[in-house]
C-alpha cells in the first residue's frame, strides 16, 4: 500500500439509496436517495469541510466512504488504488486500522463496561500494531498527546466529562495510527469552551501525524475555522465544492448563500442583509424534480424545476451544480 | 478532573445516608409551605423596585438536595428584565441558566430542587408577586398565561397522542374558563396563524409527528403566545434546528416579540443568537452572574475573564485565528464550591486580591456590572 499517493481518498459519482420497504412481505416501495452523485477528493494532510442542513445525507457520506453501509454505485479509491468494498478477509482486516471514525456523541460511544485504557488500547492488541511489552508505554503515550493523564488508564468512561470521552474517543481512533479520519460532528455535542479544545487537539495531531480528516459538521464557523476545502450538501447532492477562502470569500449556490448569510454573528453592531429560506428541506424520498433546491430558490426560473443541474468547474478547484452559472442551461442572463 | 478532587468526592454510604435525612427534613418543610391551600394573596403580594421591569430576581438561591451534597445550582443570582426587551442568558451547560427561569415557572424539579433564598418578583399590571413565596395553586394561574416558556427541544414538549388543535386549545381553555369551544378553537387557529403557518386549519388537525422541527417549533411558540404573556421565556429555542431553521425562527421571535409587546429571556449558549436578539445580556458561570450590561457594552467591552474567554473560544465567520483559544480547566464540582472566585482556578489573569473571597458586583457603567477583582479598585473608572 503506497502512502504518499497525494489524494488519501477519491468519491467518484458515490450514490446511496435506501430502500422504503412495505406491506407483509417487505416490498420494496420506493427508495430513499441519500447521496446522490457526489465527487470529491482529499489531499493528504488536509481537512475537508462537509456541511448541510439535518437530513441532507453528510453522514451517510461518512459512513459509506468507510464502507460501513455498502454503496449503491460509484467509486471510493483509498491511496490511489485501494477500493474498500473489493478487499476481503486479511485484506480488509489490515487495512481497516487505516481509517478511522469519532462519533458525535460521546456518552453513547464508549462502552461503559470497559476501562479508558482498554477502550484505547482493544484495537491496537487486536491488530498487533505493536509488541505486547511496549503495549502500556503506547497506550500511555497516545492519551498523553489527547491531553488524558496516565493515571486515568483504568477509570471507567461514566468517571469523565464530555470534553474528556470525546479525548478519548479520538485516542481510539489516534492509536491505530490512520491515515484517514471521518469526524461526524466531533464538536457538536459540546460547550464552547470545550469546543475549542477539542479543535485545537484535532488540530495538533493533524500536524503531528499527518492526518487527513473529512470533517462532517452543521456549525459553520467550526467548518471554516477547520477545514482548507469545503463541501455543500443539500439534500443528497454536492451543490458546490471550493477551497475555503474561496468559497467564503464567494459562494455561488444560492443555497450556500442562504445558508452563509444565516449564521449568526457575536458583534450587536453588525446587521447582516440575511437570505431567510422559506419552509424546510424535502422529504429525500420524494425529491423535487430538476434543481431539488428549486422550492426554496429565490432565484428559480423554469428552467430549475424541469432538468437537473451540471456541476460545473468554475476553475480553481470551484464547481458549483446550478443552471445559472451554466450557458447552456436555458436560464438566461441574470 | 485532577487525582485530588475525585478523592474528595468520595462519601460512605453511611455519610450519604445522612446527608438524605437531612435533606428529607428541609425538602418536607419547604414542599410544605409550598402545597398549601387557600393562601392569602397578600403572603406572595409584593412591590417592583421599577414597574419598568417585568421581573426582577433578587438574589436567587435555587439548590438540589442531593444524596451527595448540596448542589448550588442558582447561587444569588441578580438581575431584571425591562418590558418590551430581550435580555439573553448566556453561559455553558450545568452554569444554571435553565434553572434561574425554571425557577421563575416554578418548574424546578420538586421535592430535590427548592427555591431556599431570595425573591423572584413578578410584574403583573396592576399588582406584583414573589414567585419564591407563592403556592403552587397560585401559581398555575400565572404559568402559561403571564409567563410562558418555550423549550429546546420542540418533539419532547409536545404531546404525541394529542392533535396540535387540542394541546393549543388546552392552555386557552384552561386560562379562560368563560370562553366557548368555538371561541377557543378560532384563538388557537389565529394563534397558529401568528407564527407563520399559512394552512392553520389543516396543521389544527395534525399530529406533531406530521411536522418538521421547524414547523413543530412554530406550533411550541404558538402555544407560549396562545395567552398574550407578559414574559416568554425560550430555553435555548434553536438549538435543536438548522442554521436556515432557526435564522426563520430568530426572525419569528423578533417579530412577534414587537407585536404583542411581550418582554423575552432567551436562554443559550450561542453567543451568535444572543447577539442578534438581546438588548442585555447577563454571563453566568457556575450558578452567578459574573457579568451583565447591554449587549453593546458586553460583547464589544468584555470584562470578565471569563466572557472574553467564551468570546475568543467560538471561532467566528470570516474572522480567521491560527488557534482558538480555550478556556484551561474545567467548571468546579457543583457540590464543593469554594468561597473564593469560582473562576480562579480557570483565571489567567489572576491579582492577589483572587485569593481573597467572592468579588463584590463592579460597576463599569450605570448599565454594566461585573464581578472581578480586577476592577475593584478603580471602581470601574478604567
Amino acid at each position: 500500500m503506497s502512502s504518499t499517493y497525494e489524494n488519501v481518498v477519491e468519491v467518484r459519482n458515490l450514490c446511496k439509496y435506501f430502500p422504503i420497504r412495505a406491506g407483509l412481505f417487505g416490498r420494496v416501495v420506493g427508495q430513499v436517495h441519500a447521496v446522490e452523485n457526489v465527487t470529491f477528493s482529499i489531499r493528504r494532510g488536509t481537512t475537508m469541510g462537509l456541511v448541510g442542513e439535518s437530513g441532507c445525507g453528510k453522514t451517510t457520506v461518512g459512513k459509506t466512504l468507510l464502507n460501513l453501509t455498502p454503496k449503491t454505485s460509484g467509486e471510493v479509491v483509498f491511496n490511489g488504488n485501494t477500493h474498500l468494498d473489493q478487499l476481503k478477509g486479511k485484506e480488509l482486516r489490515s487495512f481497516r486500522p487505516k481509517i478511522q471514525l469519532i462519533f458525535q456523541d460521546p456518552y453513547s460511544s464508549l462502552s461503559p463496561r470497559l476501562p479508558v485504557g482498554e477502550i484505547i488500547g482493544e484495537a491496537v492488541r487486536e491488530h498487533h500494531l505493536v509488541p505486547d511489552n511496549e503495549f502500556d508505554a503506547y497506550v500511555s503515550r497516545i492519551m498523553k498527546s489527547c491531553g488524558l493523564h496516565d493515571y486515568q488508564k483504568d477509570r471507567y468512561p461514566h468517571e469523565f466529562s464530555g470534553g474528556q470521552r470525546q479525548r478519548i474517543c479520538i485516542a481510539r481512533a489516534i492509536a491505530l495510527n490512520p491515515d484517514f479520519i471521518v469526524c461526524d460532528e466531533p464538536v457538536s455535542a459540546l460547550d464552547v469552551s470545550i469546543q475549542a479544545q477539542i479543535i485545537n487537539l484535532l488540530e495538533d495531531l493533524q500536524k503531528e501525524f499527518n492526518l487527513t480528516y473529512l470533517f462532517i459538521s452543521h456549525d459553520l464557523s467550526v467548518v471554516q475555522h477547520i477545514s482548507d476545502t469545503v463541501g455543500v450538501m443539500y439534500l443528497g447532492n454536492m451543490v458546490e465544492f471550493a477551497g475555503k477562502k474561496e468559497i467564503f470569500a464567494n459562494p455561488l449556490h444560492p443555497y450556500t448563500q442562504a445558508l452563509f448569510s444565516a449564521i449568526p454573528v457575536p458583534d450587536p453592531t453588525v446587521k447582516m442583509n440575511r437570505i431567510i429560506l422559506e419552509g424546510s428541506i424535502p422529504s429525500p424520498a420524494n425529491p423535487p424534480s430538476g434543481c431539488k433546491f428549486h422550492t426554496r430558490c429565490r432565484e428559480c426560473r423554469d428552467v430549475c424545476s424541469q432538468k437537473a443541474p451540471r456541476t460545473l468547474d468554475m476553475g480553481n478547484g470551484h464547481t458549483v451544480a446550478c443552471h445559472i452559472y451554466d450557458p447552456e442551461s436555458g436560464y438566461g442572463a441574470r | 478532573m485532577s487525582k485530588k478532587s475525585n478523592e474528595t468526592s468520595y462519601i460512605s454510604a453511611r455519610e450519604s445516608r445522612r446527608i438524605s435525612r437531612e435533606n428529607q427534613k428541609i425538602t418536607r418543610r419547604l414542599d410544605k409551605r409550598l402545597s398549601r391551600k387557600h393562601v392569602p394573596e397578600g403572603e406572595y403580594l409584593t412591590q417592583m423596585r421599577d414597574t419598568g421591569n417585568v421581573v426582577e430576581f433578587d438574589n436567587l438561591h435555587t439548590y438540589f438536595f442531593t444524596d451527595v451534597g448540596t448542589v448550588k445550582a442558582v447561587d444569588g443570582v441578580t438581575f431584571e428584565v425591562p418590558v418590551g426587551k430581550t435580555v439573553g442568558i448566556v453561559g455553558e451547560s450545568g452554569c444554571g441558566k435553565s434553572v434561574t427561569s425554571l425557577s421563575l415557572m416554578q418548574l424546578v424539579q420538586r421535592p430535590n430542587g427548592q427555591i431556599v433564598e431570595g425573591a423572584i418578583r413578578l410584574n403583573l399590571g396592576d399588582k406584583a408577586y414573589d414567585v419564591a413565596k407563592m403556592p403552587i395553586e397560585a401559581m398555575q394561574k400565572v404559568r402559561g398565561n403571564v409567563v410562558s416558556m418555550i423549550f429546546q427541544e420542540p418533539m419532547t414538549s409536545l404531546n404525541p397522542v394529542f392533535r396540535i388543535g387540542y394541546q393549543l386549545d388546552e392552555v386557552i381553555a384552561l386560562h379562560n374558563p368563560h370562553m366557548s369551544k368555538e371561541a377557543v378553537k378560532a384563538r388557537s387557529i389565529e394563534s397558529i396563524r401568528m407564527v407563520g403557518i399559512a394552512d392553520a386549519e389543516g396543521i389544527y388537525e395534525r399530529y406533531p409527528h406530521e411536522l418538521s422541527g421547524g414547523m413543530r417549533q412554530r406550533i411550541v411558540i404558538a402555544m407560549a403566545l396562545a395567552c398574550n404573556p407578559r414574559l416568554i421565556i425560550a430555553d435555548e429555542p434553536t438549538t435543536a434546528l438548522d442554521v436556515t431553521i432557526q435564522a426563520q425562527i430568530l426572525e419569528l421571535l423578533r417579530n412577534l416579540k414587537s407585536e404583542i409587546n411581550a418582554s423575552i429571556m432567551l436562554i443559550t449558549h450561542d453567543l451568535g443568537v444572543i447577539a442578534e436578539m438581546a438588548d442585555y445580556v447577563v454571563v453566568m458561570y457556575a450558578g452567578r452572574v459574573v457579568e451583565k450590561g447591554l449587549a453593546k457594552e458586553v460583547f464589544l467591552d468584555p470584562r470578565h475573564p471569563y466572557t472574553i474567554g467564551l468570546m475568543e473560544s467560538k471561532p467566528v465567520i470570516n474572522k480567521t485565528v491560527e488557534r482558538l483559544y480555550s478556556i484551561p480547566g474545567a467548571v468546579p464540582n457543583p457540590v464543593n464550591m469554594p468561597d473564593y472566585c469560582y473562576f480562579r482556578d480557570r483565571c489567567e489573569k489572576c491579582v492577589a486580591r483572587c485569593q481573597g473571597k467572592y468579588p463584590p458586583e463592579v460597576h463599569v457603567s450605570d448599565t454594566h456590572i461585573v464581578s472581578c477583582w480586577r476592577y475593584f479598585e478603580e471602581g470601574g473608572a478604567k
